[in-house]
């Protein structure tokens, strides 16, 4: 039991140590050599552009539940529906926006990166692009470390204004509250710094799915079966890390004042 | 007999993965402008080697001296760049960009390894698709090839940085009988006109006497012999007669259970 567990920690920070040791190198190919432009754009592309529906979805229909839920819960203790708008605004913008863009890309695009990038491993396409001259963490991951951190902020900014859209149209046409009720809880209470508090967010948690799933597709082996692996891996482990910055981003950023 | 310039020599090469020894002080050498082919079971390593010799795998024990320099340990990324700018590898399942189109593969190298104008591309990329016996197929995708033709492609790709020397993984597995004909004789041209040094794997013997300078026979981690074509067919070496031979009976035993 103990060795097992000795066993998972040599793992666990042998794997920390291989993926700090990636990030190392990105931010030498990042500073030592041009970006590729045109990758770069095309991951944005992929990334980011192409997820906008999805994201527009579920910050609507989050955003409908918190003000249905805020409506009801309200309802039964104050007999009405009053703070909606606070409600559904400060957990959407500091709370709720980031974790589920970061968990809808995650699951998205960080599953298409893996998977492809551990493809290219399996194929040998990653050791023919050292043999052309190209180094793959400058080649592959920079542009996708950019695009995730560039896309999954604005995205995260869509969602929140869909949601407070969505707890907008709930709130006054199935729970009664008077529209500029609504709208005046937001802008009098929702300041810069909850908006600065969730993008900080959102920038940590691109920045861990970036690292995260171009590491596991650089190190897949095993042919096909080996590509499954690391894309599931790389999903759940993203899912489970975004959780736990999010916990201590939350402590520091509270500490201090943000 | 003059005197040839030794371009590789690899001196009691050693590697392994985790517990599997492969090569076990391989020694050999590799003269300028010959062509040396590597033949050998399935298996015995032979992949392995070629890609310690551009370093795409670090040595565990040994030496390789490639050009006058000791390359064995070199783990700065610009000096490695270096080194493989003079060198073309074409990799046994062929390992083109899934992502790029045929003609986009074929110039790959040119950006990153050369100064080559970018007005020169199309043009480069169908002389040497030319020279496969591939006509008008620029804009397709490696999927939309056969195996025998992604291998041509992958070929076209190595020849388009004009290297001066070629690792060559089993460029004729997979092909009919004329187009490997073709090849060997595409291998034969680059030697005589440009005086490219070739190192050659393959299961084709036909090919291996056509082509060799030098033959060498990897068995268990060790060259059995490396020697002449001459002295290939007139060997007394008992492993060595039955792989030519081509015989289920002698002191080679294939791990079926493998
Ligand atoms: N990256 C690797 N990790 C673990 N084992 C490997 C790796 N590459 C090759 N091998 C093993 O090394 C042996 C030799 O492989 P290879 O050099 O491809 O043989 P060959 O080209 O002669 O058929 C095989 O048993 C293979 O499974
Ligand atoms: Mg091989």
């Amino acid at each position: 039991m103990f060795k097992k567990f000795g066993k998972f920690l040599i793992y666990f920070f042998t794997q920390f140590g291989l993926a700090t040791e990636m990030i190392k190198d990105s931010v030498f190919w990042f500073f030592k050599s041009k970006l590729e432009i045109s990758q770069t754009l095309q991951q944005i592309l992929k990334i980011g552009v192409e997820s906008v529906p999805v994201i527009l979805m579920t910050g609507l229909f989050v955003g409908m539940v918190l003000a249905l839920q805020a409506g009801n819960t309200m309802q039964n203790i104050l007999s009405e529906p009053l703070y909606i708008g606070l409600l559904v605004g400060f957990s959407l913008v500091r709370e709720l926006g980031p974790v589920l863009t970061a968990f809808v890309i995650a699951g998205r695009a960080g599953a298409a990166v893996t998977a492809e990038i551990g493809t290219m491993r399996v194929t040998e396409q990653i050791d023919a692009l050292s043999t052309l001259g190209t180094n793959p963490i400058r080649y592959l991951v920079i542009p996708r470390l950019i695009a995730f951190m560039v896309s999954i902020p604005i995205l995260t900014l869509f969602s929140d204004i869909m949601g407070i859209f969505g707890g907008y149209v709930v709130s006054v046409e199935a729970l009664g509250v008077p529209s500029h009720t609504y709208i005046s809880d937001i802008t009098t209470y929702l300041g810069i710094d909850d908006l600065m508090h969730g993008l900080i967010k959102a920038i940590s948690f691109a920045f861990a799915i970036g690292v995260i799933c171009c590491y596991k597709g650089l190190n897949t082996r095993n042919g096909a079966e080996g590509v499954g692996k690391s894309t599931t891996g790389a999903v759940v482990i993203s899912m489970v890390i975004i959780l736990v910055i999010d916990y201590f981003l939350t402590a520091i950023l509270h500490a201090f004042g943000v | 007999m003059p005197l040839v310039y030794s371009m590789i020599k690899i001196e009691n090469l050693k590697k392994h993965f985790g517990s599997k020894h492969i090569l076990n002080g391989v020694n050999l050498e590799i003269k300028d402008g010959e062509v040396t082919t590597i033949i050998g079971g399935s298996g015995t390593g032979k992949s392995t080697l070629i890609k310690c010799i551009i370093r795409l795998l670090e040595p565990d024990g040994g030496k390789i001296i490639v050009d006058g320099q000791d390359i064995t340990h070199l783990n700065n990324e610009f000096e490695l760049a270096k080194l493989r700018k003079n060198f073309g590898y074409l990799f046994q399942e062929g390992a083109l960009f899934d992502s790029l189109t045929v003609g986009e593969n074929v110039t790959f190298g040119l950006k990153y390894l050369t100064d080559t104008p970018k007005s020169d591309y199309a043009k480069i990329a169908r002389e040497k698709l030319a020279l496969v016996g591939l006509k008008n197929i620029e804009n397709l995708r490696p999927s939309e090839l056969s195996g025998g033709m992604k291998k041509r492609v992958s070929l076209a790709r190595v020849l388009a940085t004009n290297p001066k020397v070629i690792l060559y993984d089993e460029p004729t597995s997979g092909l009919d009988p004329i187009m490997s004909e073709i090849i060997s004789q595409l291998i034969l041209d680059l030697k005589h006109k440009l005086g490219v040094t070739s190192v050659v794997i393959t299961h084709d013997m036909k090919s291996a006497f056509e082509i060799s300078d030098t033959l060498a026979m990897l068995y268990e981690g060790k060259m059995q012999l490396v020697a002449s074509k001459e002295e290939f067919r007139r060997t007394q070496n008992p492993y060595v007669k039955q792989f030519i031979a081509g015989s289920a009976i002698g002191p080679i035993q294939m791990k079926i259970s493998d």
